[in-house]
């Protein structure tokens, strides 16, 4: 054991050494090595770790890291355009001043009787996120958008026994990839087949003939997008689902959930399964990191008994009148999936464990928040600003949009005629303190040179002018 | 040893609380969202002309309605009837590491909160730092080569690890006769589950006498069909098994990979590496044993960990560094795609990373000695309680953890695990974690002092567990009926199963428990 240095944590108590003494003595041992006696002498790791610190006063700890965290530069900073499934939405600051409360911060797995409230606001989630899907259930978030559809997709494949899924080639590459993943592989039997659904040119809808030419007995589900990831209103809503349920197949729908104060939810034309992301409803981009996918479903006992993630019900207690709360069907998670022989049980579906539940109960405050009017407001302002922005850029000469006549809050900007590419505009942007739209060329190379560009209710009419005005200083 | 400890007169707040939507005050609002400005209204018209008419939302959502007092004060009431771990000594969720998470950490991950993950990289330099900083920390806790962070929890981290399997063999032309992973009873279900998931057929190997994974099943069960092992050491039991690497070499012998569960690695932080026990891969969860909050379970982070060989099967992308500028790596050649979008929970990695420099090497290793102490100080004080015994491993030290059984209290008194449970609340004590199921250890308990917790912290957990003991012996129906002082009271667990009651949303709830909504 090399040698180290002593000194008192701030974090440990028991590092006084008077203390530790102390407690060795009690243990009935001479030097703390004794306690390591069963890790073999070659498995032992004998030098110092080659790391930085320790900074123990706090203060030099956070000059040390504020000084690495100013190289960023936020949209708080700039004016952000950037959407593609993590948007930038006012988060009230009643949100973020509840998710601080150290009760919910530092809470784990706790049981109801111990962390009552916790279960409530859970339960409080699942009920606001009913009212805005109109579905009876709806878990605990899964890691992500794309892990909520994977996880509906594997649910889909359960429930109707088959094993290929039809995805629109509109999707978000990265919430594909992560769909694949958890789908795959291709050489083990348990594989489920995506096969992909092509658009119209003229307007991005699914195309449906495309849809009816690859739909067959194999086929568990169809799994579309409201609005798409390409920011325009899916239409055909009620004959893709009536197509899929025609042929025996689920209609599994992902939705951005800040849009159903102005948007049907897809309950109401005939989703079987709705997943989508609760970042929208007052968590933070957090890089990336404010992510949290949902599923709901009808409730109905071949659904509910599918769920991998955790579910929340409400119960009685002893006490007449009052509320409890427990988790619903837990033999089906992971945790159960076991049996005293080490025999998997064939009830347990996939797994679950640690994931976003924190996000969880800053959109349960969200919803309660906003309430009805805020979601159709909010709804109405995007809409507004984004059609807006819309007519300015399109006057932009080489410039256009498209499939921009009913966006939600996002749609293409496509570049084609102005010779230059997103790459570089997106570079020049910066110049003005611009994030331009992400960069889809890549991702839909048959579209020619765009980026797909995200309006919120955050962005004034002077910011879209001044976008406006940007891009064609940087066209010239 | 043996001071008198006077416990607290505790009663958690009683706020019966109602369920938000009967709070619902038509008309009030909790908050006002911009509205757009004239000359974009008169320019653009109204919303709905945008939206086709058959996709117009017809009926708005019956989402409560209420001011900001109400709302925040409900939220307040749930939150103060919550226990969480800065309430209380949290030695009670064993194998979950609830250690403090420092509070400066939080001031400084807030200041990441609107950034958005595609940014321009020259724009998120600081972020990209941090990320690749932290990797090159785990890279040597662990002597692993590269780590990825994306995984938003330990589950995650071990079914990133089966599809690595998974994208291994299939490289190789193996995928289709590699078909079976092992792991062992004493790992997390999630290395069962997750591997299922993945689409292998999993054999969990029973513990032996001693309370070892059996070895020679192990070798027994290995074969040209084996894709890989995953297991824990220390295993839950806290009992570490000395024979690891033997273990590491039948999987080897036979071509599968090694992975090494450390979701909890605080008792050996510094001490002892997966490098050296020949593991192939690893994970860390930043949420347990790198301080960052549990946040009612995530965000969280599965930091995941290889050796040079699986680099390339990563999840993309990886943080690189060429000396002035860090960038988004994207280009490996196996990569096994996401496992969720973006890049992971960033605000995680961010107090991970204070949490470590806070520390450094000689903290890392004194946080994990104290742990060891801390749990054989506590472990001595309770097995001097009437009722609890501990199984396996005679003689043998154990690291951060025990699993406990009060097998003799049931058969003395009738009154098992599941009953002191419930009892430990009423003194404002986090109900301990009994064991993942099922019980192979009966009426289980692992409580886990980790270096949070001070020498009195233990003495006043331990006193609690001797109360109950003292309760059970002499006066049974205390126990059996408890909890009394928390802020409910004894549940209806039998719903919770009933299709016809089980209700997840306030509208089930209507529709089956009050017939009003229809």
């Amino acid at each position: 054991m090399f040698k180290k240095d002593s000194f008192v944590h701030p974090y440990i108590p028991n590092s006084v050494p008077r203390i530790k003494a102390e407690m060795l003595r009690e243990i009935g041992v001479k030097d703390v090595e004794e306690l390591y006696i069963e890790i073999p002498e070659k498995l032992r790791f004998k030098r110092k770790l080659n790391i930085p610190g320790p900074i123990l006063s706090e203060y030099e700890l956070k000059s040390k890291i504020m000084k690495i965290l100013s190289k960023n530069v936020t949209c708080e900073d700039y004016l952000n355009f950037i959407g593609a499934g993590c948007w930038q939405h006012y988060v009230p600051a009643v949100c973020d001043e509840i998710i601080s409360r150290a009760e919910f911060l530092t809470a784990y797995g706790g049981e109801v009787y111990a962390d009552t409230g916790k279960y409530q606001a859970f339960f409080e989630f699942q009920s606001q996120m009913g009212e805005l899907l109109r579905m009876e259930a709806v878990s605990l978030p899964v890691y992500s958008w794309g892990a909520a559809a994977a996880f509906a997709i594997r649910m889909a494949s359960r429930i109707v026994r088959k094993n290929e899924v039809l995805v629109p080639r509109t999707i978000a590459p990265e919430r594909l990839s992560t769909i694949r993943t958890f789908c795959g592989p291709d050489n083990l039997p348990s594989q489920i087949i995506l096969k992909m659904v092509d658009y119209n040119k003229i307007d991005g809808q699914l195309d449906l003939s495309d849809l009816k030419k690859k739909i067959s007995s194999k086929t568990a589900a169809i799994y579309f997008e409201n609005p798409s990831y390409l920011g325009f209103i899916e239409t055909k809503g009620k004959e893709i689902s009536e197509i899929a349920n025609q042929n025996g197949s689920l209609s599994i729908v992902g939705v951005d959930p800040l849009s159903l104060g102005v948007l049907e939810p897809p309950s109401n034309y005939g989703a079987d399964i709705i997943v989508g992301t609760i970042q929208p409803l007052g968590v933070h981009m957090n890089c990336g990191g404010g992510t949290g996918g949902f599923i709901a479903t009808r409730d109905e006992e071949k659904y509910v008994v599918e769920y991998p993630s955790l579910l929340v019900s409400i119960t009685n207690t002893s006490q007449a009148g009052e509320y409890g709360f427990g988790y619903c069907t837990w033999d089906r998670t992971s945790y159960m999936g076991r049996d005293e022989n080490g025999k998997i049980k064939e009830g347990s579906k996939d797994f679950t464990g640690t994931i976003s539940n924190l996000w969880a109960i800053a959109a349960a405050v969200y919803m309660s928040l906003m309430g009805p009017q805020g979601f159709k407001e909010i709804g109405e302002t995007i809409i507004e600003k984004t059609h807006y922005a819309i007519n300015l850029i399109s006057d932009i000469p080489g410039v256009k949009t498209i499939f921009s006549s009913n966006s939600f809050k996002e749609f293409i900007v496509n570049f084609d005629a102005t010779g230059k590419s997103v790459k570089e505009i997106n570079q020049s942007l910066l110049k003005y303190k611009i994030f331009g739209g992400k960069d889809i060329s890549q991702d839909f190379p048959e579209l020619g040179e765009n980026a797909l560009y995200c309006i919120t209710e955050i962005h004034s009419q002077k910011d879209l002018e001044k976008l406006a005005y940007a891009l064609k200083e940087v066209l010239q | 040893m043996t001071k008198d400890i006077k416990i607290r007169n505790y009663h958690a707040p009683v706020w019966s609380e109602p369920i938000i939507m009967e709070l619902s005050q038509k008309g009030q609002r909790g908050i006002l969202v911009p509205q757009s400005e004239k000359e974009i209204k008169k320019q653009v018209g109204q919303a709905s002309q945008y939206i086709p008419s058959d996709m117009q939302r017809r009926e708005l959502p019956q989402l409560p309605e209420l001011a900001q007092p109400q709302v925040i004060r409900h939220y307040e009431h749930l939150a103060q009837q919550t226990l969480g771990m800065e309430m209380n000594i949290d030695i009670s969720q064993g194998t979950c590491t609830m250690k403090y998470s420092p509070k400066v950490n939080e001031i400084l991950a807030s200041k990441i909160q609107e950034i958005h993950p595609y940014q321009d990289v020259d724009t998120i330099q600081g972020i990209l730092e941090i990320i690749y900083k932290l990797d090159l920390c785990l890279r040597e806790i662990s002597g692993m080569d590269q780590f990825t962070f994306q995984p938003g929890g330990g589950a995650h981290a071990t079914f990133t690890n089966s599809c690595i399997m998974r994208a291994y063999h299939d490289m190789n032309g193996e995928l289709a006769q590699r078909n079976e992973v092992i792991t062992t009873m004493f790992s997390h279900p999630c290395d069962t589950a997750s591997p299922r998931t993945a689409g292998f057929k999993v054999i969990t190997l029973m513990p032996d006498e001693n309370g070892y994974p059996d070895l020679e099943a192990l070798k027994a069960a290995c074969s040209k069909h084996t894709a890989g092992l995953m297991i824990t050491n220390p295993e839950d039991t806290g009992i570490y098994n000395p024979k690891i690497e033997e273990y590491v070499k039948a999987v080897h012998d036979v071509g599968g990979l090694c992975f090494y569960d450390q979701a909890n690695l605080n008792g050996v932080m510094g001490i002892a590496r997966a490098k050296e026990a020949g593991f192939d891969a690893c994970h860390f969860n930043l949420h347990k044993t790198f301080s960052s909050p549990h946040g009612c379970m995530g965000p969280a982070c599965g930091a995941y960990g290889t050796t040079k060989a699986l680099e390339p099967f990563l999840p993309t992308p990886i943080v690189s560094f060429d000396g002035g500028k860090y960038h988004l790596d994207y280009n490996l050649p196996n990569s096994i795609g996401k496992v969720r979008e973006f890049f992971g929970n960033v605000e995680v990695f961010i107090k991970s990373f204070a949490w470590i420099l806070s520390m450094g090497p000689d903290g890392l290793v004194e946080a994990a000695q104290a742990s060891v102490i801390n749990n054989n100080y506590l472990s001595k004080l309770l097995l001097a309680i009437p009722g609890v015994v501990k199984h396996y491993a005679e003689g043998k030290v154990r690291l951060d953890q025990v699993r406990f059984s009060w097998e003799k209290l049931k058969e003395d008194t009738g009154i098992g695990t599941e009953e002191v449970q419930n009892r430990m609340v009423d003194f404002g004590i986090q109900s301990y974690h009994t064991s993942h199921h099922p019980y192979i250890v009966p009426e289980p308990f692992t409580p886990e002092p980790c270096e949070t917790y001070s020498k009195e912290d233990c003495e006043y957990w331990a006193a609690v567990l001797k109360q109950i003991s003292h309760e059970a012996y002499t006066n049974p129906e205390i126990v059996r009926n408890a909890p009394h002082n928390s802020s409910i009271h004894k549940l209806n667990k039998e719903n919770l199963d009933n299709p016809e009651k089980w209700a997840m949303t306030w509208r089930a709830y209507q529709r089956k428990w009050k017939n009003k909504i229809g």
